[in-house]
C-alpha cells in the first residue's frame, strides 16, 4: 500500500457518508414506487406533481420563506451594528455585551425555545410567524456579527477618514465607502442567516402556533409512509435551490473582492 | 521666507488620552506656502499633531488656528486641509479617476468640468491617462500619487502629509522627494509633512520642528538643525554626532574656555554652547563625522591636530567611516572621509594624525 493509503481510504468513505444519503434523495424522489427500498421501480415524476399538489406545502413554504428573509435581514441589520460598535468603539463593558450578544450560539436552542415561549406566553403575544422570526432572529445574529466582524476587522479606518476629510459626512461615507467594502461579508452574512432560519426546526416548533413551517411540515409528513415519496421529492429540489442559491452568493461574494483587490479570507465555500 | 504670512498657530496645545499626555503645550507657527515637517520618533506626539490640524483629534486644551480662524468645534470635512495617509486611503473599489474626483462630489461645476479638473489633477502627478484604470491595481507608488491628487484637487490651504513615503521602497522614496519638493513650489500650498526619518526630513523641509515626547525640541531651518542642535537628544536624533566630555574652565559674555578629552584646551564662542542641554551625562563636546580630517602623509591641518588610533573601518563605495579612539579618551568618535582617487582606505589599528577645528564643534553644558 502507498504511503498515505489508509488516510486517503478513511477520506474517501468519509465523503461517501457525507453526501451519498443526499444523493439518496433525487434518486428515491424518481423512483416509481412508494416503498423506499433497493431494486428501483422505473422512472416517475409523480411524486413532484402530487407535491406540487399539497396546499398545505405551499402555506409552509410561504411562510418558511417569510421568516427565512426577515430573519436574514434582521439579523443581518443587527450584525452590522454590533460589528461597527465592536470594531470601531471603546464602551465600558464592550467585552461582556459582546459576550453575551455571541452566546446563543452554544447556548441549547431548546432552552432558547422554552425561555422564549414562556416569557411570550406570559407577556400574552399570540404565537405566530412573528414569535419565530424573534427566535430565529436570536440566534442567527452572532454567525452575522461574527461575519461581519471580520469584515468590518479588514477595513483600513483611514479610508472613513479619508472620505470625511473629502468633504463628506459620517452618514455619506457610510454608504460611499464602507458599505460598498463590507458587502460580501453582508451577502455572506445574509445568506447564513436565511439557511439557518430555513432548516431551524426546535424554534419553529415551539412557537410556531397553528403556523405550519417548512421544517416542522417534513417532519410531520414522515409520520405517513404515503407521503415520504412526495417528501423526497420536496427534497430533492431543496438541494437544488441550495446549490443555485451559494453558488449565485458566492459569484457576488468573489466578483465583490475582486473588485476592491481584496484578500480572500475565506467565505462558506 | 521669514516675511510670508503665518498659516497655522498652535497656541499651548495640550491633548490627553486618559492619563497620557500625549501633546504637552505647543506653540509653534507655520508660515504660508512653507514645507513644514514634524520629526521625530514614534510615540512622540507628531502624528497626533498632525491630526489636531486635520480636524481628526480634538485637542484638550489651546488652540489651533488656521488661517487666523481658531479651529474649535470645526468638523474635519469642514477645514481648509486635506490628508495623505501613511496607508493611502485610496477606495479599492473605485477607478483612479473617482477617487481623485471624490472630494468633487458636492462640487457645483458641470461633471465636463469636474472631469477636466481630475484630468489635470493626474497629469500633474504624473498618471495622465490613468483614469478608468481600478485604484486596487495600482503600485504603491502610484497610489501615493493618487492620493496626492486626490487632496490637492480640492486646493486645500494646507495639505497634511502623514509619513506618505514609510511604505515606498528606498530608490521610490527618494524620487518622490523630489517630486514632492516640486509639486510643494509649484502649487504653493504649505505642505506639514510627519515623518520617523531624519533624513527625509532634511532633504524636503524648509523648516522643521523635532518633536520628543509630546514637545517641541527644536524648531528651525535644516542647517541649524544640523549644525547646532539645541540639545544632545536633538543632536543625536539627527545625524551622527560624537560626543567628548568637556568642561569649562573660563567665560565671559562672549567666548568660554573649554578643556575637552582628546582636543585639549580651546575657545569657543558663546553661540557654540547650548546651555541646560547636557543632561545627566554632564557638559560634552559634538560634532559631526565630516567636521574630522585624517590626515595624510605630509598634509597639515587648517586649524588643530590631535592623535588617535583606528578602531574601526566601514567601507560604503564613496565613503569610508572610521571609529578613531583619540589619544586620552575611553571611546572611539566615528569620522567620515570621501574616497578621492589616491586616498587609500586605511587600515584598523594604524595611528592616525586628525585634523579638527573649533569652530566646527558645539558644547551641550
Amino acid at each position: 500500500m502507498k504511503k498515505g493509503g489508509a488516510l486517503r481510504f478513511y477520506t474517501i468513505g468519509y465523503l461517501i457518508f457525507l453526501y451519498a444519503p443526499i444523493l439518496v434523495l433525487p434518486l428515491f424522489a424518481f423512483n416509481d414506487s412508494m416503498v423506499i427500498a433497493f431494486p428501483l421501480q422505473g422512472f416517475t415524476t409523480e411524486w413532484f406533481a402530487q407535491m406540487w399538489a399539497d396546499t398545505t406545502l405551499h402555506k409552509a413554504v410561504k411562510n418558511s420563506l417569510t421568516i427565512a428573509v426577515s430573519s436574514a435581514v434582521l439579523a443581518t441589520c443587527l450584525g452590522i451594528f454590533a460589528a461597527r460598535a465592536s470594531t470601531r468603539y471603546k464602551f465600558p463593558g464592550k467585552a461582556g455585551v459582546l459576550g453575551l450578544i455571541m452566546l446563543p450560539l452554544v447556548l441549547p436552542e431548546m432552552i432558547i425555545s422554552m425561555a422564549l415561549l414562556v416569557v411570550l406566553l406570559a407577556m400574552g403575544v399570540k404565537l405566530s410567524i412573528f414569535t419565530i422570526i424573534i427566535g430565529h432572529v436570536l440566534i442567527c445574529t452572532p454567525y452575522a456579527v461574527a461575519i461581519l466582524s471580520s469584515a468590518f476587522q479588514s477595513l483600513d479606518r483611514s479610508l472613513e477618514e479619508a472620505a470625511y476629510d473629502l468633504g463628506e459626512t459620517p452618514a455619506s461615507t457610510f454608504r460611499l465607502i464602507i458599505l460598498p467594502l463590507v458587502m460580501p461579508g453582508i451577502i455572506s452574512s445574509l445568506l447564513i442567516s436565511f439557511t439557518i432560519s430555513l432548516d431551524e426546526f426546535i424554534i419553529a416548533y415551539f412557537l410556531g402556533g397553528n403556523e405550519t413551517v417548512l421544517s416542522v411540515y417534513i417532519f410531520g409528513q414522515f409520520r405517513f409512509p404515503k407521503n415520504v415519496p412526495s417528501i423526497l421529492a420536496l427534497g430533492t429540489v431543496l438541494v437544488l435551490l441550495s446549490v443555485i442559491l451559494l453558488t449565485i452568493a458566492e459569484y457576488f461574494r468573489r466578483r465583490g473582492i475582486a473588485k476592491t483587490g481584496g484578500k480572500d479570507t475565506g467565505g462558506f465555500l | 521666507m521669514n516675511d510670508r504670512p503665518t498659516m497655522i498657530e498652535f497656541q499651548d496645545v495640550h491633548k490627553y488620552y486618559g492619563d497620557y499626555h500625549a501633546l504637552r503645550g505647543i506653540n509653534a507657527t507655520i508660515r504660508a506656502g512653507e514645507f513644514f515637517s514634524l520629526l521625530g520618533p514614534s510615540g512622540c506626539g507628531k502624528t497626533t499633531l498632525l491630526r489636531t490640524i486635520a480636524g481628526f483629534e480634538d485637542i484638550s486644551s489651546g488652540a489651533v488656528l488656521i488661517d487666523s480662524k481658531n479651529m474649535q468645534g470645526v468638523a474635519a470635512n469642514q477645514r481648509p486641509t486635506n490628508m495623505v495617509f501613511q496607508s493611502y486611503a485610496i477606495f479599492p473599489h473605485l477607478t483612479v479617476a473617482q477617487n481623485v474626483g471624490f472630494g468633487l462630489r458636492r462640487d457645483p461645476r458641470s461633471d465636463a468640468d469636474k472631469a477636466r479638473a481630475v484630468e489635470e489633477a493626474l497629469e500633474m502627478v504624473g498618471l495622465k491617462g490613468y483614469g478608468k484604470r481600478a485604484a486596487h491595481a495600482l503600485s504603491g507608488g502610484q497610489r501615493q500619487r493618487v492620493a496626492l491628487a486626490r487632496a490637492l484637487i480640492l486646493k486645500p490651504k494646507v495639505l497634511l502629509l502623514d509619513e506618505p513615503l514609510s511604505a515606498l521602497d528606498k530608490k521610490m522614496r527618494e524620487q518622490m522627494q523630489v517630486e514632492l519638493i516640486k509639486l510643494q513650489r509649484q502649487v504653493g500650498i504649505t505642505f506639514i509633512l510627519v515623518t520617523h526619518d531624519q533624513e527625509e526630513a532634511l532633504v524636503m523641509s524648509d523648516r522643521i520642528a523635532v518633536m520628543f515626547e509630546g514637545q517641541i525640541a527644536q524648531l528651525a531651518d535644516p542647517e541649524t538643525l544640523y549644525r547646532r542642535p539645541a540639545s544632545r537628544q536633538v543632536a543625536d536624533f539627527i545625524g551622527t554626532m560624537n560626543f567628548l566630555p568637556a568642561k569649562v574652565t573660563a567665560e565671559d559674555s562672549a567666548h568660554l574656555e573649554v578643556e575637552a578629552a582628546g582636543f585639549g584646551a580651546m575657545t569657543l564662542r558663546a553661540d557654540q554652547v547650548m546651555a541646560g542641554s547636557g543632561g545627566a551625562a554632564g557638559s560634552v563636546v559634538g560634532f559631526r563625522p565630516e567636521t574630522l580630517t585624517i590626515l595624510y602623509e605630509g598634509q597639515s591641518a587648517l586649524d588643530r591636530e590631535a592623535m588617535g588610533t583606528i578602531e574601526e573601518v566601514v567601507y560604503f563605495g564613496d565613503m569610508t567611516y572610521y571609529d578613531v579612539r583619540l589619544d586620552g579618551t575611553d571611546h572611539p568618535v566615528r569620522l567620515s572621509m570621501r574616497n578621492v582617487f589616491g586616498r587609500p582606505v586605511l587600515d584598523l589599528g594604524t595611528r592616525a594624525r586628525v585634523g579638527w577645528s573649533p569652530g566646527a564643534l558645539v558644547m551641550f553644558r
